[in-house]
């Protein structure tokens, strides 16, 4: 197990540096340091001694992929493409453009997101799982057609709609939970509520009839059909063996997400006011902050392969005929 | 008047993507194992009325594409010069909703403006009160005395006008046989042809009302510049559809090619391809879709002297946003079309193709790629809702289309401030949601149909 795992880490390291390769192609050679700086500096009548001085400031002030005044290794070494891809492979993501430590801002703006980004995951799994069931346990019948229905029409509403209905219905016409905004500790209910609400309904549609799918692939087996023979009730048959063997795809399903949570999601994150990752990203993305954006897309890759790995784990812990080796 | 026609990129690739859909068409007619899912599609009551929406969408998103320069005036030998506006075929045709603008907002059929505004009175005096629409109504009394009544007519007519249209289409359909035509009303076919035809009977009645009034009446309202939110919305089908299909196209070769190789050949160029696509997963698809936008905005800004008008810059920006959403969805494809080539490669017949000497490029093409084409079709359909979908999230956090294009996005972002105000200014958002959801759940259903016509897996269980 542990040599699968360390094999699987060093499987990570080329995808991390394409990643950065990718991302370094994107915001570097596309524009150079250069170009970002006039934008920043206001794009008429900037002095070439403004630009140098932007540079300098935000470490771009180094060539890009060869220093050729340099002796040695640091012909390589001294390098933008270099120094920033050092800093992020150890995690260190430097300075913002307008001057703020990246580090510490994720580290703060993660919990929020968690907050909203837990909760939605759970009581949506818990309410698409009960429908799931419902309908594969009416299946056939006028309630699962409707049913079926109902989620396609779910689906096709925008996600949008959902939180700018949900805002105007709950917090505007109803005046229970405030529109936007958080508090830190105990008080932030309140302001949990709508976003994890809306979050569960938006998901409703496509969960539902995913799960409904995988019961209905479960419902069919041999197995089922002789758990039927020998004469166990329907609902024994779903509970006991449907639901647990379902369980399987779903569980691996959701693992793959959950490192994604702590970057939340910045739809809601944006539209409910909640200083999250999300909203910080999507400000990076307003401010035109590459700093932020490039240490998000880099995060954003580390999570995901971290989350490939504990599926893979987690098959091995939710299903016994595979074997890790 | 003379026109001078404009291509635009988008426009290009339309009438390309015109073209494969009309060979591909050509092709499956004359082979029959090709069109025999088609006839299980259109066996559906669910796909026959969802194809008439989209056909419905596609026609008004093509009037939209066919763009052209009208003509300004003439110069001293006569010749005609051409202004630097692009219109479409679709502006043409809509001719007063597009000029027809008021001050601001302005709701449904309202003949008075949404806010007060000093009036000045003849005799001088000054009253705050609704003025009064320039064209909202314009025909009704100034105090729009029987504006109901009015309505209620001319929505008649236009019924009425949109069922001879429809009856007229319905008889050329049938070839001019009167029995052809009962039985198809009648449901009498083997095929529930009925369906799509009473569908279009409700869209013709719905089409015909909106047409008559939108010549006296701003159906959806006005927004905040003015502007006809009904016509809005229909412009913005084009880029709805824009989004959802040549996404597709643009990224299609690259995942068929590799998807195939790489389950084909399997060894490095196996390893290659899934580096290079679980390296671009491995990106959460927003975040590098924002950092590429961004990037391509900043280019743009410092290039702004390459770009001949603003609708070419727009339009520009839109395709490149179906490139970049193009990169980000076809490794899902992608991996599917792997898994499905390693199958194949064992089996009996390109085993036999290899035994006989047949090269490998001629064995992907004739027997590997034909037989992975119902996925590539079925993910298409299934694609085609959650593009549309992405586009409108992506225009509200700015990395989606131009500013300057209609879509339902813009639409949105425009409007959703507004719900603040008092009385809520809704019918902006209303429209965008009510278009989208028509289109997304007709190319849901749809692409429902199709899956289940397509896969042979799923009909073994029936």
């Amino acid at each position: 197990m542990t040599a699968y795992i360390i094999r699987r880490l060093l499987y990570a390291l080329p995808i991390l540096i394409g990643v950065n390769a990718l991302t370094f192609v994107l915001f570097f050679v596309v524009n150079s340091p250069d170009d970002m700086a006039r934008m920043h500096l206001g794009n008429k009548r900037v002095t070439e001694a403004a630009i140098q001085n932007w540079k300098a400031e935000h470490g771009y002030e180094k060539p890009l992929l060869i220093n050729r005044e340099a002796e040695g290794a640091a012909v390589f070494t001294e390098t933008i493409l270099f120094e920033k891809s050092r800093r992020l492979f150890l995690l260190d993501f430097g300075q913002s453009d307008s001057g703020r430590d990246i580090g510490h801002d994720i580290s703060q703006r993660m919990w929020p997101s968690l907050a909203i980004a837990i909760p939605t995951l759970l009581v949506g799994l818990a309410v698409n799982i009960t429908f799931a069931l419902l309908l594969a346990f009416f299946r056939a019948t006028y309630l699962d057609f409707w049913g079926v229905v109902i989620c396609v029409a779910m689906m096709s509403i925008s996600g949008l709609f959902y939180i700018i209905g949900g805002q105007y219905l709950v917090g505007k016409l109803l005046n229970l939970v405030p529109i936007s905004g958080y508090d830190t500790g105990i008080h932030a209910w309140k302001f949990m509520i709508l976003p994890v609400i809306v979050g569960v309904i938006g998901g409703i549609g496509a969960g539902t009839r995913w799960y409904r799918t995988l019961f209905l692939e479960e419902i069919h087996r041999d197995y089922v059909r002789s758990a039927r023979a020998k004469g166990l009730s329907e609902h024994w048959v779903l509970f006991r063996h449907v639901f647990r063997n379902a369980l399987i795809p779903i569980l691996t399903g959701v693992v793959v997400v959950l490192p994604l949570l702590f970057i939340g999601s910045l739809l809601t994150e944006s539209f409910f006011g909640i200083p999250g990752l999300g909203s910080y990203t999507i400000d990076a993305i307003g401010s035109q902050d590459f700093a932020i954006v490039r240490a998000m897309v880099f995060l954003g890759a580390v999570l995901y392969i971290v989350g490939l790995l504990l599926t893979d784990i987690s098959y091995t812990i939710a299903d016994p005929r595979v074997r890790l080796d | 008047m003379s026109i001078q026609p404009v291509i635009l990129w988008t426009d290009a690739l339309i009438y390309l993507l015109l073209l494969l859909a009309a060979l591909s068409v050509w092709y499956t007619g004359r082979h029959e194992h090709l069109s025999q899912p088609w006839k299980r599609v259109a066996r559906s009551r669910t796909g026959q009325a969802a194809m008439v929406v989209l056909l419905c969408y596609a026609v008004v998103g093509l009037l939209d594409t066919l763009h052209f320069n009208p003509q300004s005036g003439e110069d001293e030998q006569g010749k005609p010069v051409y202004s630097t506006e692009v219109l479409s075929l679709f502006d043409h045709l809509a001719g007063p909703l597009r000029t027809q603008r008021e001050k601001t907002y302005s709701a449904p059929f309202a003949i008075h403006l949404f806010s007060k505004e000093s009036i000045e009175q003849p005799d001088g005096s000054t009253v705050r009160d609704y003025p009064r629409l320039k064209y909202g109504g314009a025909h009704l009394g100034p105090d729009g005395e029987g504006r109901g009544a009015d309505i209620l007519k001319q929505a008649l007519s236009g019924a009425v006008k949109g069922i001879v249209v429809w009856f007229l289409l319905l008889i050329l359909l049938c070839r001019f046989d009167h029995r052809r035509l009962m039985n198809l009303l009648a449901g009498n076919t083997e095929n529930p042809w009925h369906v799509g035809a009473w569908t279009g009977f409700a869209l013709a009645v719905l089409f015909g009302a909106c047409w008559e009034w939108a010549g006296n009446y701003h159906i959806l309202g006005t927004d905040k510049v003015g502007e006809d939110v009904f016509f809005q919305s229909l412009k913005s089908i084009r880029t709805g559809l824009v989004i959802g299909t040549l996404t597709t196209l643009v990224m299609l070769p690259a995942a068929i090619l590799l998807g195939i190789m790489a389950g084909y050949f399997r060894g490095w160029i196996d390893d290659v391809i899934q580096y290079l696509y679980t390296t671009l997963n491995s990106i959460p698809g927003v975040l590098l879709i924002a950092a590429a936008v961004l990037m391509m905005q900043i280019y743009m800004s410092n290039h702004a002297d390459d770009f001949n008008s603003l609708t070419e810059r727009a339009d520009l920006r839109l395709l490149f946003l179906c490139l970049i959403l193009g990169v980000t969805s076809w490794t899902g494809l992608c991996r599917l079309l792997r898994g499905e080539a390693l199958k194949l490669r064992e089996l009996e017949y390109v085993q036999a193709a290899k035994a006989f000497g047949v090269g490998n490029f001629r064995i992907l093409v004739r027997h590997v790629l034909p037989n992975v084409m119902h996925i590539v079709l079925i993910s298409i359909a299934l694609d085609f809702s959650g593009l549309v979908l992405a586009e409108a999230v992506l225009s509200y956090i700015s990395i989606g289309v131009d500013p300057s294009t209609n879509s339902w996005g813009n639409m949105i972002n425009g409007a959703r401030l507004e719900l603040a105000r008092e009385p809520v200014v809704w019918w902006s958002l209303l429209a965008a949601f009510g278009f989208m959801f028509t289109l997304v759940l007709a190319a849901n259903l749809f692409s429902d149909v199709v899956r289940d016509a397509f896969d042979p897996r799923l009909r073994q269980q029936r």
